[in-house]
This record gives structure tokens, C-alpha cells and sequence, in this order.
């Protein structure tokens, strides 16, 4: 741990944990109330009142639709940061993010291998019962195709050791999985109306259930990833090290992967494919944490949510009552940003 | 110039199909010797006429073709009702009206038209979407090919209204758009005076995307007499937010019927009236099909929307929150 403290100091560390608390915590509320604020109608400074009032005109609105939908667009944002520093970490990899890995891929397969079975059962005589049982489906659909996705991807990689096999085994099986998505909704047209929409994001139909999903996972996998951090600072040092530590590596690493699968299948599952959270995030919290991963994991996780949510009050309000894709505005603002930090510094790997 | 003429000539060369034949009417007018000339152009087109298709392209036919693939639902439903259905040799493999093209080849659809398949097929004429992105293929390979917006009533009438003169026969084209007027005059007429003025919420998509007024969609509700709560400013089929919907207070929601079950599931959606009281049109996957081609069905369909409006339970109208902020 010595060359890791080392490692750390020598870094000069532009905040401390402290701050970057509350610096994070402070814009998660200052957007959390900027989502209760903006909707279809633009700004409305006064509809926080709404959300206290039952009777208030406005108040199914702000309590129903902008309240879950603000809460879950964190949420979501918070696992796919999390999820994307647990990547980077795991695999050494500045550039390993939740998509790059195929868990996306497959989560995005799996919910659209439901949505076709859900739009031949309908063209059949007993189409409601399997539309109820597709739509309880989709976020089982999306999870096990997370899971799968990523397993297959460690399997071709011969497991995670090998940065550049991984990366390769994790482009080849994204792409075999979009062509079979491809191949699906071309046999099934029915079922590109549900995949265009996961696949730009959609934070719109975000509910409290969806909150108590993503709250949920978040729950799970943030102190399980707390926990396992040290895991993550020693592989810093590489496998050969992490094991002269004593570190039982098969069993950590498959603890770590199912929190990144569980992350990643649950956001994506409820909001859709959305692009850049999980990559942007860990660079942002390094440039201003560097050291060891803790503290900085579940900054990541904040910074995924401050960003994710900052793109969704943003895609309502442009152009209200018309909507942009959530997914959209996330690879603008994140890929903007990365751009500039790689024009002015370089990225921290 | 005269200012008079500069107005004229403008007039004329909007409408682009008859631009060429408007100047050589405003030459002849203006006396400047080319009557003649005009003359002959004009005899020669009644004789040969020529067809210009969206893009621009003319196409001139000396007998009307006998071979003709279609690329799209609705050109092929046009081409039919213009009388062409027998010449058909292909279709996209959407188009399934009438009954007699269901047995013809499939060959592909907007992205993934078969190049190979429908020169095979040695048409003398394609129809096609403009958006169809073999049009430039197919055409490099020698095939004729005139490519249609379908985007509101009017291009769906100037379609028919081409499609019958490449057949070689006008009257048909205004045969079958009156047709289809007087269907819409139809359905208008069978609609609730309850309903009549009444906002609709019209589902193309779960996201939700919505037909606006400017959609084909939109034009038919508007001859319903009903009224979008997504207005013309927003475009054709605008992204809504969802709590635009509720604010708006739809009176009718229409929708294909595996959107509306979902309806009351979606955060605050349960608040809406229409859902409450049932005054959904939920359309099966035919019907659905059905409202959302625009081609000479257009009167069917408005037939269609009509008889669900007809059954819907009649609201004791509570006006509804105006769709306009009430804070």
C-alpha cells in the first residue's frame, strides 16, 4: 500500500473528500429542485409549493411525474457513474465504461428479445396476459442480458487480466449483440418503436417504482463497492501484486463484476440506453480526487447522477412541452467536457 | 418585367409539377412568338404525358406501364386506387391492401430494399418513398423510378393525381380523391356533437411522441373537428413531455391499444380524465395500421376514428383544464 499512498500524495489532490461531499451534495439538491421547477411549461419558480399541497392544481404534476422522474434520473446516473468507476477500475482501463463491456448490448438485447416475444404473442389470440408478463419482464430482460452480456465478454477475453482482449472481446460482442438486435426487429418491426426509444435514453416515464428499483440497486451495490474498494487500489499495482496481498481475486473480482452488472442492467433497464455517464464520471471525480479508489467510487456515483440529472431537467426544458433525448444531451455535455480535459491536460489514467 | 408578370410567374413556378408548362403558357399569353412552340408542347403532352415525381424528376410515358414495383404501404395502395393493381409485379414487404398484393414478391422495405430482387423483376416503373434509399441504386441500374412524400393530405392527393397520369388517365386520380373526401365528409359527420371541438391526444409512440397538427394525422382530427392538443408550432410528430399530456386534459386519447393499456401505469397518468371516464379509442393493430398509412384509405381511416368517437361514453363534459398553465 505504501507506493499507492505514494502514489496518492504525489498526485496533489485538488479537494479533499470533505468538499467534494459537499460540493456534489449540494448540486444534486440544486438540480433535485431544478427538476421539481422546469417541465412542460418552462420555469415555474412556484410549483415547490405544489409538491406540500394536495389539492394544489399542480400538484399530481410536480409530485407524480417531475419528483420521481428528477429522483430517478439521479439515481440512474449515480449507478452508471458508479458502475463505470468500478469498470475502470476493475479493468484498468480509463477508457472501460458500462458499454464498452457489452452489458449494455446485452441488456439492450434482452429487452428487445421482450418486446418481440411480447409483439408476436399480441399479434396471437392471448395478447394481454404477455403483454403484463413483457412489461414485468423488461427489467429481468435487461439485467440478465447485462449479466450476459459481460459474462460472454469475460469468456472470449479469457477473464480480465488482458487489458487489450478485453477491450476487443468487449467491442466484438457489443457489435455481435446490435447486429442480432438488428436481426430481430427487422423480423419483427413491432418492436423498434420500444428499442428506439431505449436506445436514445428516456427518463420521462420514470415513477416512484422506478425510483424504488434504482434506489434499490443503488442500496446493493454502493457499499458492497465501498467494501471491495481496497480490491480496486491493489489491482492498481497489477494481478501478480494484488495476489502477493493475500487478495482471493476470483472470488473478489466475480463480487465486483456482479455489482457492475447489477448497476448497469438496473439503470439501463429503467431509463434506457444512455450514452457517456458512466465513462465521463470517474474522469471527472479523478481530475479533482486522485488516489485511491473509496471515496472517489462513490463520488463517481454522485457525479453520474448530478450529470444524468442535469441532462434530463435540461432535455424538458429547451424546447418544453417538446422533449429532447436524454441520451443525446449526456454524450454532448459529458464528451464536451472530456474533449476539453483532453485538450487542456490529458486524462488521468 | 412587369410587377404583374414577376407575381404570375412566381405563382405558376410554385407549383412546381406545372412549372414548365406554366411558362410556356405565360410566353404564349405575353405574345413574345412562341405560340407555336407552346402549342406543340402541349399537344405532344397530352399525347406522352409527362410525370414529375417529389424530387423533381420527370418522367414521360408513351403507353402506360406494365410492369410496376411499389416500395412503400401507401404508394402501393394509391397505385391500386388509381386502377394500376394489375400491372404490379413486387411490393415492399409491408404493403398488404388490397387482398391481391399479398401474393406478390416481398422485396424488402425502406433501409433494406432488394437491389437484385427487383431488377430481376425487369419493372418498367418503381415507385418508391423519397426516403427509400435504393432510389439512387436503382436508377444508376436503369430502372425508371418515381419517388413521393406522403407527409399530409395534399401530397397524398398530388400522388394519385401523378399516379393516374402515368396511367394515362387523369379523372381517375380526381375519381379517387373524391372518393376519399367524401368519406372524410362522412366521418365528420358521425361524430358526437358532444365531441365536436373537443381536444384529442393522439399516441404514435410510448416515449411518447404524439401525431401533431401538421401531420396527416393531424389534418384528419382537424376535419373530425377535433382539436390537437399538440399544436402546428410543434411539428409533425413532436416528443411530448408526459406531464404536457395531463395538463392538457385530453378529451379523447387515441392509440394503438398495447400504448393505451399501458397508459395508466405511466407516472401521474392515472389523474387523466379521459382514461378514467373511457374515452380512449384503442385501436388493434389493423385499425391501427389502417390511421397511420396516408394514402387513399385516408377516408377510411377518418371512417375509422369516426366510429370510435361514435361508441365513446359521452362526457358530461367537465371543460376541461384549458391546455393553456393554470397556476
Amino acid at each position: 500500500m505504501s507506493l499507492l499512498a505514494a502514489s496518492a500524495a504525489t498526485a496533489r489532490p485538488r479537494t479533499t473528500p470533505r468538499r467534494m461531499a459537499w460540493v456534489l451534495g449540494g448540486l444534486s439538491l440544486l438540480g433535485l429542485l431544478a427538476g421539481l421547477m422546469s417541465g412542460s411549461e418552462g420555469w415555474q419558480l412556484d410549483a415547490l409549493s405544489a409538491l406540500w399541497q394536495p389539492g394544489h392544481d399542480w400538484h399530481t404534476v410536480v409530485a407524480q411525474i417531475r419528483a420521481p422522474r428528477s429522483l430517478g434520473a439521479w439515481l440512474a446516473g449515480a449507478l452508471l457513474g458508479l458502475a463505470g468507476a468500478v469498470a475502470q477500475g476493475l479493468f484498468r482501463n480509463p477508457l472501460a465504461d458500462p458499454f464498452l463491456l457489452g452489458s449494455a448490448a446485452g441488456a439492450s438485447l434482452g429487452v428487445v428479445l421482450v418486446l418481440a416475444a411480447a409483439a408476436l404473442a399480441a399479434a396471437g389470440s392471448s395478447g394481454a396476459w404477455l403483454g403484463e408478463v413483457a412489461e414485468a419482464g423488461v427489467v429481468a430482460a435487461a439485467f440478465a442480458g447485462a449479466l450476459g452480456g459481460m459474462a460472454l465478454t469475460l469468456l472470449l477475453a479469457r477473464g480480465a487480466s488482458h487489458t487489450l482482449r478485453l477491450l476487443l472481446a468487449g467491442v466484438v460482442v457489443g457489435v455481435m449483440m446490435t447486429a442480432l438486435n438488428d436481426l430481430i426487429v427487422t423480423a419483427v418491426p413491432q418492436a423498434l418503436r420500444g428499442r428506439q426509444s431505449f436506445m436514445l435514453g428516456n427518463t420521462a416515464f420514470l415513477g416512484w417504482g422506478s425510483v424504488g428499483w434504482l434506489g434499490l440497486g443503488l442500496l446493493l451495490t454502493a457499499p458492497l463497492v465501498w467494501r471491495l474498494s481496497r480490491t480496486l487500489d491493489a489491482l492498481v499495482l497489477g494481478e501478480d501484486s494484488a495476489r502477493s496481498l493475500g487478495l482471493d481475486l476470483p472470488r473478489l473480482r466475480t463480487a465486483l463484476i456482479a455489482a457492475l452488472a447489477l448497476a448497469t442492467g438496473l439503470a439501463v433497464s429503467q431509463a434506457g440506453l444512455i450514452a457517456f455517464v458512466g465513462l465521463v464520471a470517474p474522469h471527472l471525480v479523478r481530475r479533482c480526487l486522485p488516489g485511491p479508489h473509496g471515496a472517489s467510487l462513490l463520488a463517481s456515483a454522485a457525479t453520474g447522477g448530478v450529470l444524468l440529472l442535469a441532462a434530463d431537467v435540461l432535455a424538458r426544458s429547451l424546447i418544453a412541452p417538446q422533449e429532447l433525448p436524454v441520451g443525446v444531451l449526456t454524450a454532448v455535455l459529458g464528451g464536451g467536457y472530456l474533449l476539453w480535459l483532453l485538450h487542456r491536460r490529458g486524462l488521468a489514467p | 418585367m412587369s410587377g404583374g408578370a414577376a407575381r404570375w410567374l412566381e405563382r405558376w413556378s410554385r407549383r412546381g409539377r406545372r412549372a414548365a408548362a406554366g411558362f410556356v403558357l405565360l410566353a404564349a399569353l405575353a405574345g413574345l412568338g412562341l405560340a407555336q412552340a407552346a402549342q406543340t408542347d402541349l399537344r405532344a403532352e397530352s399525347v406522352n404525358p409527362s410525370v414529375r415525381d417529389d424530387r423533381g424528376h420527370s418522367l414521360r410515358f408513351d403507353a402506360p406501364p406494365q410492369r410496376v414495383v411499389t416500395l412503400l404501404p401507401s404508394l402501393t395502395e394509391a397505385w391500386c386506387a388509381v386502377g394500376g393493381c394489375a400491372r404490379l409485379v413486387g411490393t415492399d414487404r409491408y404493403s398488404n391492401w388490397p387482398a391481391s398484393v399479398l401474393d406478390l414478391p416481398k422485396l424488402g422495405g425502406l433501409d433494406d430494399a432488394q437491389v437484385e430482387g427487383i431488377v430481376a423483376l425487369r419493372p418498367d416503373l418503381v415507385l418508391a418513398a423519397r426516403s427509400t434509399r435504393a432510389v439512387g441504386r436503382l436508377e444508376a441500374l436503369g430502372l425508371r423510378v418515381l419517388a413521393f412524400d406522403s407527409d399530409n393530405h395534399a401530397q397524398v392527393r398530388a400522388t394519385l393525381f401523378a399516379l393516374a397520369r402515368v396511367l394515362g388517365d387523369e379523372a381517375r386520380g380526381a375519381a379517387a380523391w373524391q372518393a376519399t373526401q367524401a368519406q372524410m365528409a362522412q366521418a365528420a359527420q358521425r361524430v358526437p356533437a358532444a365531441l365536436r371541438g373537443g381536444s384529442v391526444y393522439f399516441e404514435v409512440d410510448a416515449s411518447p411522441y404524439a401525431a401533431g397538427a401538421a401531420s396527416f394525422l393531424g389534418q384528419t382530427l382537424h376535419l373530425l373537428q377535433l382539436r390537437n392538443i399538440a399544436g402546428p408550432a410543434l411539428g409533425p410528430f413532436p416528443k411530448l413531455n408526459p406531464e404536457f399530456v395531463l395538463r392538457a386534459q385530453p378529451q379523447v386519447v387515441m392509440a394503438a391499444a398495447r400504448n393505451t393499456r399501458q397508459m395508466p401505469k405511466r407516472p401521474g397518468w392515472g389523474a387523466l380524465q379521459a382514461l378514467q371516464q373511457g374515452r380512449v379509442c384503442a385501436f388493434d393493430a389493423d385499425t391501427y395500421e389502417l390511421v397511420t398509412r396516408p394514402g387513399p384509405r385516408l377516408g377510411e381511416a377518418a371512417l375509422a376514428l369516426a366510429d370510435c368517437l361514435a361508441q365513446l361514453p359521452l362526457p358530461g363534459l367537465p371543460q376541461a383544464t384549458p391546455a393553456g398553465p393554470a397556476r
